[in-house]
């Protein structure tokens, strides 16, 4: 490729050619402050719409100020990046966008997570220079999932390029124009009744709190504080390899004990384990793979453990649900069987439990307060707190991540897998199906669990095995974009597999969004799934129906997979609600 | 199972207006893997206004199908333009032009008129869905200012008292097409 030369606050650089004046400057460690912009090369995002004006900079002969990151280099370019004009140019703009946002830190939710205070901060900005009229919107809670508060948008538009572009949803557009110009589903109308799939992979690239979470913190306070309460909670697999990083950990530091010992800590009276349903659900949907395989009918059979995914197939290929499996995902799987195998065990009206999961995840939020996802009339799971909102529970209540001992999780819905904890990973849940399939299938034990070929960050990673002479063709796909591109081959026959895992999130739930917040996330999603794929490593049983805990829910309770009673409690008709 | 018919987007059974709209974009013989097909959306968007008065969310969601973009997209681009509209708008449309010449020749004043006199703001239908009022930029007919445009008829040099009998002669024709209709 042609290299171009220029220099950069005197220094020589050279560059290929198409390179921005903002990534020459980085090669020089020169950090030219950015807001809007952002690249995620791993999962093929970049947003460079150049709208905040916070990373001009001066080129010789130039009347502007180019934006750095939207400006390509050129031969014998001079830019500066820190005279002046530059300097004074930038802190206008960034006091005119404050201008125009809530100053309520304090009390937002955002806030030390919040990357335009991190800038004003940053530029030593002390005072609110400039006092004009400000927007004002309602704030949107209506899905009870999704949280959008216009009035703290700067309109650097990471929302509109992850929603339309990576994942193809299409949810959000820049509605109206000029200073009223908002963010907003079509016609402004609340997110409850527009297409969005709840992925929260807007939240995770929002700088500011325009978009996040619905919170239910103080529900679960409310629950863990009423003594005529039972209270459980349960907690996903990406979790344990995540939440560290709120108490200053390493990325993708394992820290599954102190995670059970700081949960009873605060109070609940049963710490159980999300990769229980998930071995179940291998069990269940397993039994399910097989039956389409053998009667060569409704193939391929696509996962169903990620509502984000469910959405987008309920909203963009309604055509295709009936390929989709019936099993509920595993927050519900292990929420039904406390409400019901534990309640019995344990002697305790169903209607006195409350579950609390903690998930990676926004839509699980969505997914919980589903009429469908109810047993007997109670619903599965009660309360969804994200990986971000324990973090901050733990904090109040005085939980220590750090130092906390370790301590293993309640039984009997406590025993997992290592193919129950690499569901947090794209890949993760097909490999855990393979390795349940390929041994009921054939009747024989594997020797080597790992299916390394449909591991990785990968749009979508494929392999064939060999099931008693018949080669089943699976592949796994993670981000909606990607998922978007196989689905229409499927559509038009162009591919056909036999099964298919499907995550919303590019990389998985690792990257979900209701994980903490990172700035260099290509290197954490890869360093979280590491984390994974080392815990299965290291675990004796890796095999979901090796797992003596679901062997003996099948025993005392379920009778076989696939049973009457498992379909009553562990499978759904996974539908929208429109 | 899935059992709806395989129906192509711009193929389903329409009123008479769906069909004209239908007619326009087949013309257009959208490629939905031709990441420039929008080029004609704001032209669609134009003709539709064109047949249905207005763009209610069915026809944008149809134009959105036919384009293979989403909603959310169609909905941006109609909330950029003053042009369109996604209320309806009055069976007789009044514009008064606000544009410099017109403003400063009292075309305020004659909105507040058109205004007063039959009870909605500039943006409005009358409940009965016989007026509208819009404020316009130029028309480029300011030696005529302050200029008034109604459907495809133009007033210009209008004062304050013409405004009562513009409004009375539209009631007069309006009663009168009904009248014939019924003799006819």
């Amino acid at each position: 490729m042609k290299k171009v030369n220029l220099t950069i606050d005197g220094q020589h650089v050279s560059v290929p050619e198409g390179t921005t004046i903002l990534d020459a400057a980085r090669k020089l460690h020169l950090d030219i402050p950015t807001l809007c912009y952002l690249k995620l090369e791993k999962v093929n995002y970049l947003n460079s719409v150049a709208s905040c004006r916070i990373c001009v900079v001066e080129v010789e002969g130039r009347n502007n100020l180019p934006p750095a990151c939207a400006t390509p280099v050129m031969e014998g370019m001079q830019v500066t990046t820190n005279s002046r004009r530059v300097l004074t140019s930038r802190r206008k703009n960034l006091e005119l966008i404050i201008s125009n946002h809530p100053f309520d830190c304090l009390v937002c939710s955002k806030s030390t997570d919040c990357e335009l205070q991190s800038l004003v901060w940053e530029f030593g900005i002390n005072t609110q220079r400039y006092k004009g009229e400000r927007s004002t919107h309602p704030i949107d809670k209506s899905s009870g999932a999704l949280k959008r508060d216009p009035s703290k948008c700067i309109m650097c538009r990471r929302c509109e390029t992850m929603c339309n572009d990576v994942q193809t949803v299409g949810a959000l557009t820049a509605f109206g124009r000029g200073f009223r110009t908002v963010v907003a589903p079509a016609e402004m109308m609340p997110i409850a009744q527009s297409n969005c799939t709840y992925c929260g992979q807007c939240v995770s690239v929002c700088p500011t709190a325009a978009l996040t979470g619905v919170g239910y913190i103080h529900e679960t306070w409310t629950a863990l504080f009423n003594p005529k309460k039972h209270v459980v909670v349960q907690v996903a697999p990406a979790v344990r390899v995540a939440i560290g990083e709120e108490f200053g950990m390493p990325v993708g530091q394992i820290v599954t004990g102190k995670l059970v010992a700081g949960l009873r800590r605060l109070g609940f009276s049963a710490v159980f384990d999300t990769t229980f349903g998930a071995d179940l659900t291998i069990v269940e949907e397993g039994k399910e793979i097989m039956e389409r395989l053998e009667k060569n009918e409704n193939l391929p059979i696509l996962t169903s453990c990620c509502p984000g995914w469910i959405n987008f197939l309920n909203c963009h290929f309604p055509k295709l649900r009936y390929m989709v499996s019936t099993c509920k995902s595993p927050q519900q799987m292990t929420g039904a069987m406390v409400k019901t195998y534990y309640a019995k065990k344990m002697g305790i009206d169903p209607r006195d439990i409350v579950v609390v999961s903690v998930m990676p995840c926004i839509a699980k939020k969505y997914e919980s307060a589903l009429p469908s996802e109810q047993t007997y009339g109670i619903r599965d799971v009660d309360l969804v707190l994200t990986t971000r909102e324990l973090a901050k529970m733990f904090k109040e209540g005085s939980v220590d991540l750090r130092h906390m001992p370790e301590e293993e999780f309640d039984s009997p819905l406590g025993q997992s897998t290592g193919a129950g904890v690499i569901f947090g990973s794209t890949g993760g849940v097909l490999e855990a199906a393979l390795r349940t399939v390929y041994e009921k299938a054939t009747g024989k034990e594997l020797t080597d669990v790992n299916f390394t070929s449909i591991r990785g960050l990968q749009a979508s990673r494929e392999a064939s095995i060999d099931l008693n002479g018949r080669t089943v063709r699976v592949v796994a796909v993670s981000g909606l974009g990607n998922t978007r591109k196989i689905l229409e081959k499927i559509e038009s026959g162009e591919e056909k597999y036999d099964v298919i895992e499907i995550m919303a999130c590019p990389g998985g739930c690792v990257n979900g969004g209701g994980q903490p917040y990172a700035a260099e996330r290509d290197d954490v999603i890869e360093q979280r799934i590491r984390g994974l794929y080392h815990i299965d490593r290291n675990q004796t049983l890796r095999v979901s129906h090796h797992n003596p805990a679901i062997q003996a829910v099948y025993q005392e309770f379920l009778g076989e997979a696939g049973s009457e009673i498992a379909h009553e409690i562990l499978h759904v008709e996974h539908l929208m609600e429109d | 199972m899935s059992t709806d018919p395989v129906t192509s987007p711009c193929g389903e059974q329409h009123s008479e207006q769906f069909t004209e709209l239908d007619k326009h974009i087949d013309k257009l013989a959208i490629d939905s893997k031709n990441p420039r097909r929008k080029d004609t959306l704001i032209m669609t968007l134009h003709h539709a206004q064109h047949i249905f008065g207005y763009l209610p969310v069915e026809v944008q969601t149809h134009i959105a199908q036919c384009y293979g973009i989403t909603h959310a997209e169609v909905s941006g681009v109609i909330s950029f333009y003053n042009f369109f509209t996604i209320t309806p708008k009055g069976k007789i449309q009044i514009n008064v032009c606000m544009g410099t010449a017109c403003y400063v020749n009292g075309s305020e004043k004659i909105l507040q008129e058109f205004e007063r006199i039959l009870g909605i703001k500039a943006g409005e239908v009358t409940p009965d869905g016989k007026f509208s009022i819009e404020s316009l930029r130029c028309v480029g007919a300011c030696g005529l200012a302050p200029v008034v445009t109604i459907n495809q008829r133009v007033y210009g040099k209008v004062k304050i008292n013409d405004v009562r009998d513009i409004i009375e002669q539209y009631i007069i024709e309006e009663s009168e097409t009904v009248e014939e209709a019924v003799h006819a």
